[in-house]
């Protein structure tokens, strides 16, 4: 072993499992715009734990990406972000641009939804991936581009030492979202953060990624935080599962907690939306309406025009997060009780078609 | 169960919904340079074609007043011979911009008739087609137009229409971009798919979607036109008196400019304000067809 | 990359030689040589006209005169001028590299500037100094080139009463006759091109910051920036190595796009400073009605702008992996 050898195996443990490494409170974001400000985070709370997945599920425009660019303190410099990121025993919102460049990629990496996009087209992947290893390992060129190899061949890109001189142009995309994970695993971070990762690949591509995201994991022994619109790519991976609706968490528990025992009428009608292999004879449920807009919100729970459930006090009151069928189960809604052995079904109309939209359609065609 | 559902549209959008053109105008306003230019731009028009009815001296009239700098009776001096340098300067003004408006439709109607054809029916007529533009593209249009115009020249339309006859080749490229990159769109398809007629797509699809581009095409033309026009009289190809141009009165004055500085200033500080304002007018109007330019990623 | 190279190469011959025709054919039809001695006056006598018909080939048919024309010019004779013993090859020859050293000092000083300020506009997006580079860019596109070049000259003239000595020379491309010594030459040399080459550069300038700011915002919120700020790489890593990188690829095109303008704009500003260059051949040709000598000019400048972008494709080819010359 050369001195310029990189530690590869994941030696030095990082703490027990179970204890917490990332801890985000009251974490607020937001845009100016044209039409006043865009409040796309409204008091986050979450903790992840060491060796955990965490799943954060939502509507596009629910504030779930927006939450971990927070994290990383990678959004426009217009975002007015407050609240804590505690990691390491720092709050990350407060350490100087040069001290958070270290944290990002070393500590927490990041995986991004489109793979076809978040390769630079000019270099080649293995120098990419050299490239994260050099930015905090002060190795020589040659060492990082062995590691690239192995990580190449760790996310399970056949004949890995040629492919790293291939341009991302070269790959196919689930290929070049391994080589995405092999960027994040570089340097064998404590949370890896995954935005969509599935959602642009083809769907017999993604249990492959989904694989390789869980070796990643695995093999670094790192945390992840798992973002998706989809419970089908949560089910199978996450331990806990937080779900966002109009940039705020609606109920967050188990993974058992939100799928079996949903407590947030929202919750049980993205549940409805999922086809099940178990089921088959059961309709799907579609959810009415459409998200609400984050700009010049109006007092009540956000999901009130669309909620079955809906009364009066939901128009006056936002609910707030409380506990429900245990203590680490949490759900945000007046009527939490009232869900108690529902399925999606009994409390969304099967039928709900959009007949205005239908109407129109017919009405414009020649 | 449907009946309990209560539907409250207006609480579910704040942002109220608008259409096309007014998206547009509301976004051409938030370009406050643009606004600005388009007042000053609507002004000098005013006071290039009412403005110079109005005044007191006519631009080819001779006053007693030799060689006087700005005053309140010559705002903008006089030359040599008297004349009024303020009436000169609007009357300049007109023809420099009969002549930059001239070419900017001309080439915008030809080009786009042009590139449009070329993208729409692709293959060999496209590489033809293009080739041909290619052709115009690798001569420096300078030396063309003086060539043409040493010849033909001498009155603002002939000059417009040389100059017309060079920058089509310009706005051909840009409308073929257009048409290529409208006709892989997702809408256009979808329309098509619904058994629009080819009339439908391209009035309602194709045209309204093309039009900004070409808008914003049209004011750069505009200000290129009233350029070359100011070099080639500067190089004497083009306006010849009896006519008069921003440019030849600029080019008349080079050598004053130590002597009488206004009539050199004036005229040129017109040719700037018109180009400039032109440019910035594009610039909103770019930003208000097409925000995503300049939207800053969330 | 050879062969793609080759064949670029070949395929640009047929457009030179198509627009050599266009370009003579259009000279032709646009000037009469003889018109200046038709309208002297007294005017000349019939059987001089008659030998300068013969001698200028104007008693040939276009296509005949053009082919004469064209095969001369690979044996360096570029057809006769009107004026009976210019030789225009040899003319032009001279006043080729004249001009091109303006034109590509014009254009490195240019080039620098854009990146430099486009880069830093782009950074510094929405900042006072991205307003007011913005500004200065509208203005620099909206100004005149020879009211611009006329004030610099009138500038340079006060500075050298300024400094009591001709230090900035307005006029012409070098002192005649040449100051005696290598290093008075060249300081010599130097002393002309400052003024000519800034007002020229400044043109080009406007535009091409414009594109490199535009093209560094859009490549700074790409998707790939993003991740390489992800990675831990320092912002100026990010911006050098990712940004510009990758932003400078399309300015080799609009570059090139643009050197027939450059060439247009060197025209304008040698006839402010009096070079006798390029630009004052063309004007003297079309002036004279000299038909050979017009078309001969044209024909060194397509050539120029279809060398400038076929360089161009090339070098696309060698800093953009995607371009595949399959």
């Amino acid at each position: 072993m050369t001195s310029e050898q990189i530690d590869l195996a994941p030696s030095r443990r990082k703490g027990a499992a179970g204890e917490v490494v990332l801890e985000v409170s009251n974490l607020d974001v937001t845009f100016p715009s044209g039409d006043g400000p865009v409040r796309a985070v409204r008091g986050v709370d979450y903790t992840l734990h060491r060796g955990e997945v965490l799943g954060i599920v939502g509507e596009s425009g629910s504030g779930k990406s927006v939450t971990s660019m927070a994290v990383m303190r990678l959004l426009p410099t217009t975002a007015k972000v407050t609240g804590e990121v505690r990691f390491d025993g720092r709050n990350l919102l407060e350490l100087s641009e040069s001290e958070m460049t270290r944290v990002r990629g070393s500590k927490i990496a990041m995986i991004f939804q489109d793979p076809m996009t978040s390769l630079n087209p000019v270099y080649t992947v293995g120098a990419q991936i050299a490239e994260a290893v050099r930015a905090h390992h002060d190795v020589s060129k040659a060492a990082a581009l062995d590691r690239a190899v192995q990580l190449l061949d760790k996310v399970r890109i056949p004949n890995a030492r040629d492919r790293a001189s291939s341009f991302p142009h070269e790959l196919s995309g689930g290929m070049r979202q391994r080589v995405v994970i092999a960027i994040a695993m570089a340097n064998d971070p404590d949370v890896i953060i995954a935005d969509e990762p599935t959602t642009a690949l083809d769907v017999t591509v993604q249990a492959q990624i989904l694989d390789a995201l869980k070796a990643a994991q695995q093999e670094t022994g790192a945390a992840m935080v798992l973002i998706t619109h989809d419970l089908g790519v949560i089910a199978g991976q996450a331990d806990r599962v937080m779900v966002m609706y109009a940039g705020k968490p609606v109920e967050i528990g188990t993974a058992e907690d939100v799928f079996y025992t949903p407590r947030m009428p929202y919750s049980l009608g993205l549940l409805g939306s999922l086809p099940r292999m178990d089921r088959p004879s059961e309709r799907l449920t579609p959810i009415p309406g459409s998200p609400p807009s984050v700009v010049n919100m109006p007092p009540g729970c956000p999901f009130g025009p669309r909620c079955p459930k809906h009364t009066e006090v939901c128009d006056e009151t936002e609910p707030e997060l409380r506990a429900t069928t245990s203590a680490t189960h949490l759900a945000a809604c007046h009527h939490a009780e009232a869900l108690v052995g529902a399925e999606a079904e009994d409390v969304f109309d099967t039928e709900v078609a959009d007949h205005d939209a239908l109407a129109q359609l017919a009405e414009e065609t020649p | 169960m449907p009946e309990t559902l209560v539907k409250s549209p207006d609480r579910e959008f704040t942002v109220e919904e608008r259409s096309q053109a007014q998206l547009v105008f509301r976004r051409f306003l938030q370009h406050r340079a643009a606004v600005v230019s388009l007042c000053v731009f609507v002004v000098l028009i005013l006071l290039a074609y009412v403005g110079g009815w109005l005044w007191k001296y006519d631009a080819g009239q001779y006053t007693p007043d030799n060689s006087v700098p700005p005053s309140w009776d010559h705002p903008f001096g006089t030359d040599s011979a008297g004349r009024d340098q303020f009436a000169q300067v609007l009357r300049g003004t007109r023809i420099s911009l009969q002549v930059s408006v001239s070419v900017a439709i001309l080439a915008t109607l030809v080009g786009t008739l042009w590139g449009s054809v070329a993208g729409y029916f692709g293959g060999w007529v496209d590489t033809l087609m293009m080739r041909i533009s290619d052709l115009v593209l690798t001569l420096p249009l300078i030396a063309v137009a003086a060539m043409l115009a040493h010849n033909f020249g001498g009155s603002w339309y002939l000059i417009a229409l040389v100059i017309a006859a060079l920058y089509w080749a310009y706005v051909s490229r840009v409308a073929r971009g257009v048409v290529l990159s409208l006709r892989e769109k997702e809408f256009v398809e979808a329309a098509k798919a619904l058994g629009a007629s080819d009339t439908r797509i391209i009035l309602r699809h194709l045209v309204p979607n093309a039009l900004g581009s070409i808008l914003v095409n049209l004011t750069i033309l505009v200000a290129l036109a009233i350029l070359l026009e100011t070099s080639l009289s500067y190089l004497g190809f083009g306006v010849t008196p009896p006519d008069t141009s921003l440019g030849l009165l600029v080019s008349e004055a080079q050598t004053a400019l130590t002597t009488r500085p206004w009539l050199f200033y004036f005229p040129g500080l017109f040719i700037i304000i018109i180009a400039l304002t032109i440019n910035f007018i594009g610039d909103g109007l770019r930003d208000a067809f097409d925000p995503q330019q300049t939207k800053v990623r969330q | 990359m050879l062969a793609f190279a080759v064949r670029r190469i070949l395929y640009s011959i047929p457009v030179l030689i198509v627009a050599s025709f266009i370009i003579f054919a259009l000279g032709s039809a646009s000037a009469d040589p003889l018109a200046p001695l038709r309208e002297k006056n007294p005017p000349a006598p019939q059987n001089v006209i008659d030998a300068e018909t013969i001698r200028l080939h104007l008693d040939q048919p276009l296509l005949q005169r053009y082919f004469s024309w064209l095969g001369g010019i690979f044996t360096g004779d570029f057809g006769p001028s009107v004026v009976s013993t210019a030789n225009i090859g040899a003319d032009l020859g001279d006043r080729f590299l004249v001009t091109i050293r303006l034109i590509a000092l014009a254009m490195v000083i240019a080039l620098i500037l854009a990146v430099v300020i486009g880069v830093l506009t782009a950074v510094k997006q929405y900042s006072k100094f991205d307003y007011t580079a913005t500004f200065l860019g509208f203005l620099f596109l909206a100004m005149p080139a020879f009211w611009f070049a006329i004030l610099l000259k009138q500038a340079g003239i006060e500075f050298n009463g300024l400094v009591g000595t001709q230090a900035i020379y307005t006029i012409g491309q070098a002192s005649v006759p040449p100051p005696q010594g290598t290093g008075a030459y060249i300081a010599d040399i130097i002393g002309h091109m400052i003024l000519p080459t800034i007002s020229l550069a400044l043109i080009s300038y406007a535009a091409w910051s414009r594109f490199t700011r535009a093209s560094m915002l859009e490549v700074m919120n790409s998707d790939y920036v993003r991740l390489a700020r992800a990675k831990g790489l320092t912002r100026r890593t990010v911006m050098v190595k990712h940004g510009l990188r990758t932003a400078l690829i399309p300015l080799t095109t609009v570059t090139a796009l643009d050197i027939a303008s450059i060439i247009g704009g060197a025209v304008v500003t040698e006839n402010v400073f009096q070079w006798k260059g390029m630009g004052d051949y063309l004007v003297n040709s079309i002036r004279m009605n000299d038909v050979y000598a017009t078309a001969s000019w044209l024909l060194i400048a397509a050539t120029v702008v279809i060398a400038f972008n076929l360089i161009a494709d090339l070098l696309y080819g060698v800093l953009d992996p995607r371009i595949r010359y399959a």
